[in-house]
């Protein structure tokens, strides 16, 4: 996702297009996206420190954007 | 002056700046693919525009982790001078050689049109031949262009002269109006704190040749020959 304060032009075009369908009360719309990866890892923690690794070499740009990971057995 | 440029699967504008730089240096540079793990003896680097990867994950993200790229990063910290246009500036800040990133354009529409950028600071190998404040038309064809940059980095780049270009009006006012897509205090080009790596979003290699519509390109590769070539 990107941080909050990093303007998003993209979100802000999807809000405007839930207007323009008729949903009310759509406040400020941000978007990411999701990467799914499956892992042959020992167990989560293992897993985790893995996948935060990636994010910091390159799935995310740390500079505009932060990431979470859920581990799912 | 011996270079090499760097060719990516993807990379559109390669030969157009082989071409701008066989023009300038009489020198053809040996063209490298990404999955070489080591460049020939060179006095310059670029990076072309282009779209590495299909902009996959974001634009230059994949490149910047090819094999070549780790020789491209040795050779630029030991002082080899690296240009970056467009997608090669990408590149650049995604492998960590400048600072800050290109988002999507604030318009959300893919920019392909003559803009006008400013000289902001002519003290580099890439810029010598142009006059401080000399103002340019130069083409741009991006959709992710828009730079940004925390505040203490804008503020840092501003202080230490590592602003290479700003978009302008065609008069030359830096503001809002000349700005195609939202880039932050209008940058278009940067240089690195060594001031041996610039990035730039505008395309001189598509400028060199009356043929082109403009030469105002022209000059970067003649003052990088100049300043190199021996």
């Amino acid at each position: 996702m990107l941080k909050s304060g990093v303007l998003d032009p993209q979100g802000k075009a999807i809000g405007h297009a839930l207007e323009s369908l008729g949903f009310d009360g759509v406040g400020e719309v941000r978007q990411g996206k999701v990467i799914e990866l499956e892992l042959d890892a020992s167990d989560s923690r293992a897993a985790e420190a893995q996948v935060d690794q990636m994010c910091q070499r390159l799935l995310a740009n740390t500079v505009i954007e932060n990431f979470t990971i859920d581990i799912e057995e | 002056m011996k270079s090499a440029v760097i060719v990516f699967p993807g990379s559109n504008c390669d030969r157009d700046v082989a071409v701008a730089l066989e023009r300038a240096s009489g020198v053809a540079p040996a063209m490298v693919w990404h999955r070489e793990t080591a460049l020939p003896p060179v006095d310059f680097i670029v990076l072309p525009g282009g779209f590495s990867y299909g902009d996959y994950l974001r634009g230059g993200a994949i490149a910047a982790r090819s094999p070549i790229m780790r020789d491209v990063e040795s050779r630029a910290r030991a002082g080899t001078p690296v240009l970056g246009i467009c997608n090669g500036f990408q590149v650049l800040t995604e492998v960590g050689l400048l600072p800050g990133i290109l988002m999507r354009n604030a318009g959300l529409k893919f920019i392909c049109r003559d803009v006008h950028i400013a000289v902001a600071d002519n003290g580099t190998v890439f810029t010598g031949a142009y006059t401080k404040d000399q103002v340019l038309r130069i083409p741009v064809a991006h959709n992710e262009g828009n730079y940004f940059a925390d505040d203490d980095t804008l503020d840092a780049l501003e202080s230490t002269g590592r602003i290479a270009f700003r978009y302008t009006t065609p008069d030359g006012t830096v503001c809002d109006a000349g700005n195609p897509n939202g880039s932050a205090r209008s940058i278009a080009g940067i240089y690195s704190e060594s001031r041996t790596v610039m990035g730039l979003m505008p395309h001189p290699e598509r400028v060199v040749d009356p043929a082109h519509g403009g030469t105002d390109g022209a000059n970067m590769f003649a003052g990088l020959v100049e300043a190199l070539a021996g």
